[in-house]
């Protein structure tokens, strides 16, 4: 009983001072950021003084005066707000019908949707910048938005499908005895059930759409560019200016960090798809 | 209003006919049940009639009315589920209230109608609570309430007290049954439980394998099963049914006996047995003789408390003008 009691006492222990190991490494990186965006340039690459510095928000105001900061966040809002509200357009419809009215195809869809994002990006670069070019619209919100919607598409299907499962085909029926058209099923029953769940699917996507920089850095120059690109723009040819760097980074990711942080329940609800309810 | 017909409706999902083409009438303000073993296809049956399933072929009709292509909702009919199915996130008032709200009904109406429907099921204390606060009893209630407000042409029940306990499934059972007296409405009911069907039912539907094996009055079918699995299905406990010399002397090769219909004497008889267990139910006891030469035991029933220890000697008479006699095709020869 003793060594039983000792060992839970012990793992009480071990555990936490673990967890906070573990999560201390992961926001060291995030915490060195925030601290250089405070440095001057030549002071951020001396390492002795990582605390040692006399804090300037020279990199903040430079960032707003001289690179557009504003321009390039609102793009961020817009393609990140839209992609997200059009993939949800499109996914609620879509995990509804595989939720409720599965055919014999449906898990071969859902696999082949998950299998597109095994896709290497890099191997449609080239077609993308050709096409996209060619058809007018390379640099634009538009082509932002429907980027991030399609790369989203498979995940977001594949969360609300597991969503909807849950909800039990009676009530759907039920619904469809009392005189529900499709839309008012979605609407009466599916949107007020699944809510918790289409909420974090939205949290995650929006997540996902603000953080993407693979294509919103190579599909923009200057219109449609959001705070990924402007991330980007600032390896200057000279060098790494790590201050001014970090500033950039610290005001892109920031919004999201806040963001993430109230709503880490739904975010963790979300990321287990459903699984634990 | 709600004379419901199929002519010829059949079910295939893929290449497996749940259902092979069938035709069954039920008349204006019957009371009908299906029954069968689980998977008999009773429940297909009746989301065919709800409008919930496809027909593969074959049509349905309510009140001469081809109804066949015709969506759920328009068919006038009112369902209840075995899991209930209320809306969750809905108050009782608002889940009683919805299909009036989706027929756009004035307000007025629709509060005097769920007023009227609460009442009557002594719901009215609980309006404003949601399904998640109440009972199974109580949710089953709100269900049925949901189904009358809409005054529908027919009832459509799919094993409404599976999940109830037992003393409450009685309760209801009596509910339900004092609905149809007092609303004359067409009832269908589906369920797997025998008592059920034949205390609540005008006319019974014993199905098996998607095939309508009988249709009629529960007596009808208790004293007359058309073949062995009727007479085995209908009856608590069931049919015994024994094959061998006793039936062949009288002309069959089944001979099914109901353990009501068996004599019972420690002296001269029949059959000659050992008793195996005895079930005391107070009113009645069953007995489980083994008989030599049969597989099965027989289930004797014995009215009142009889006292037969377990291995004693004992002998079983039909009574001769209860027998029912089946067949080589397992039909009731007459």
């Amino acid at each position: 009983m003793a060594i039983v009691a000792q060992q839970s006492k012990l793992s009480q222990i071990i555990w936490p001072v673990l967890a906070w190991i573990v999560a201390l490494l992961f926001f060291f990186p995030i915490f060195w950021m925030i601290l250089t965006s405070f440095k001057t340039d030549a002071d951020a690459v001396k390492p002795e003084f990582l605390f040692r510095f006399t804090p300037t928000l020279e990199n903040y105001t430079n960032m707003t005066d001289n690179y557009d900061y504003w321009r390039f966040a609102t793009n961020s809002i817009i393609t990140s707000v839209s992609a997200t509200l059009f993939t949800l357009f499109v996914a609620v419809p879509c995990a509804y019908a595989m939720a409720f009215n599965p055919s014999r195809g449906t898990k071969d869809i859902l696999m082949w949707m998950l299998s597109t994002k095994m896709l290497p990006a890099a191997a449609v670069l080239y077609p993308m910048i050709f096409l996209t070019k060619s058809l007018g619209v390379y640099d634009t919100k538009f082509l932002i938005v429907m980027v991030l919607s399609l790369i989203n598409l498979p995940i977001a299907i594949w969360m609300l499908f597991t969503y909807f499962k849950d909800i039990p085909k009676d009530i759907i029926e039920a619904g469809q005895m009392d005189g529900l058209t499709t839309w008012g099923e979605v609407k009466e029953i599916l949107v007020p059930l699944a809510w918790g769940g289409i909420a974090s699917t939205a949290l995650l996507i929006f997540i996902f759409c603000w953080n993407e920089a693979y294509w919103t850095v190579r599909l923009t120059t200057t219109e449609a560019a959001t705070l990924s690109k402007l991330i980007e723009g600032n390896r200057a040819p000279e060098g790494l200016f790590f201050g001014r760097l970090s500033a950039v980074s610290t005001a892109a990711v920031g919004p999201i960090i806040v963001l993430g942080w109230f709503s880490q329940k739904q975010l963790v609800q979300g990321l287990t798809f459903g699984a634990v309810k | 209003m709600g004379r419901i017909q199929l002519k010829g409706v059949q079910k295939k999902f893929g290449d497996v006919e749940v259902i092979p083409p069938l035709d069954l009438t039920i008349e204006d303000g019957e009371f009908a049940v299906f029954v069968g073993p689980s998977g008999c296809g009773k429940s297909t049956l009746l989301r065919l009639i709800a409008g919930l399933e496809e027909t593969t072929s074959g049509t349905v009709e309510i009140n001469g009315e081809d109804v066949t292509m015709a969506s759920p909702s328009s068919r006038g009919l009112a369902m209840v589920f075995q899991s209930y199915a209320l809306y969750p996130h809905m108050t009782v008032r608002k889940n009683i209230a919805f299909p009036l709200r989706m027929e756009k009904m004035d307000p007025a109406e629709i509060e005097k109608r769920v007023a009227v429907a609460a009442k009557s099921l002594n719901l009215t204390d609980y309006l404003d609570r949601k399904p998640g606060q109440l009972s199974g009893g109580q949710r089953q209630r709100v269900a049925i309430g949901r189904a009358i407000v809409r005054e529908p042409s027919a009832f459509l029940f799919d094993e409404p007290l599976s999940n109830l306990d037992a003393a409450l499934r009685v309760g209801m059972r009596l509910e339900i049954s004092e609905l149809h007296k007092r609303l004359q409405n067409t009832m269908i009911y589906v369920t797997h439980d025998q008592v059920e069907a034949m205390t609540m039912a005008d006319k019974i539907v014993v199905l098996q394998a998607g095939v309508i094996e009988q249709v009629g009055s529960p007596l009808e079918l208790y004293n007359a099963p058309r073949n062995k699995f009727v007479g085995g299905f209908i009856g608590s406990p069931k049919m015994n049914q024994i094959e061998g010399e006793a039936a062949t002397k009288r002309g069959c090769t089944t001979l099914g006996m109901r353990p009501e219909h068996i004599n019972m004497s420690p002296d001269s008889g029949e059959f000659k047995g050992t008793i195996g267990v005895a079930e005391q139910l107070g009113s009645d006891t069953f007995f489980h003789v083994h008989i030599e030469g049969q597989e099965e035991t027989v289930t004797v029933r014995q009215e009142g408390q009889v006292n037969y220890k377990y291995g004693d000697t004992i002998y079983l008479t039909p009574v001769e003008d209860r027998v029912h006699k089946f067949g080589p095709d397992g039909l009731r020869i007459a």
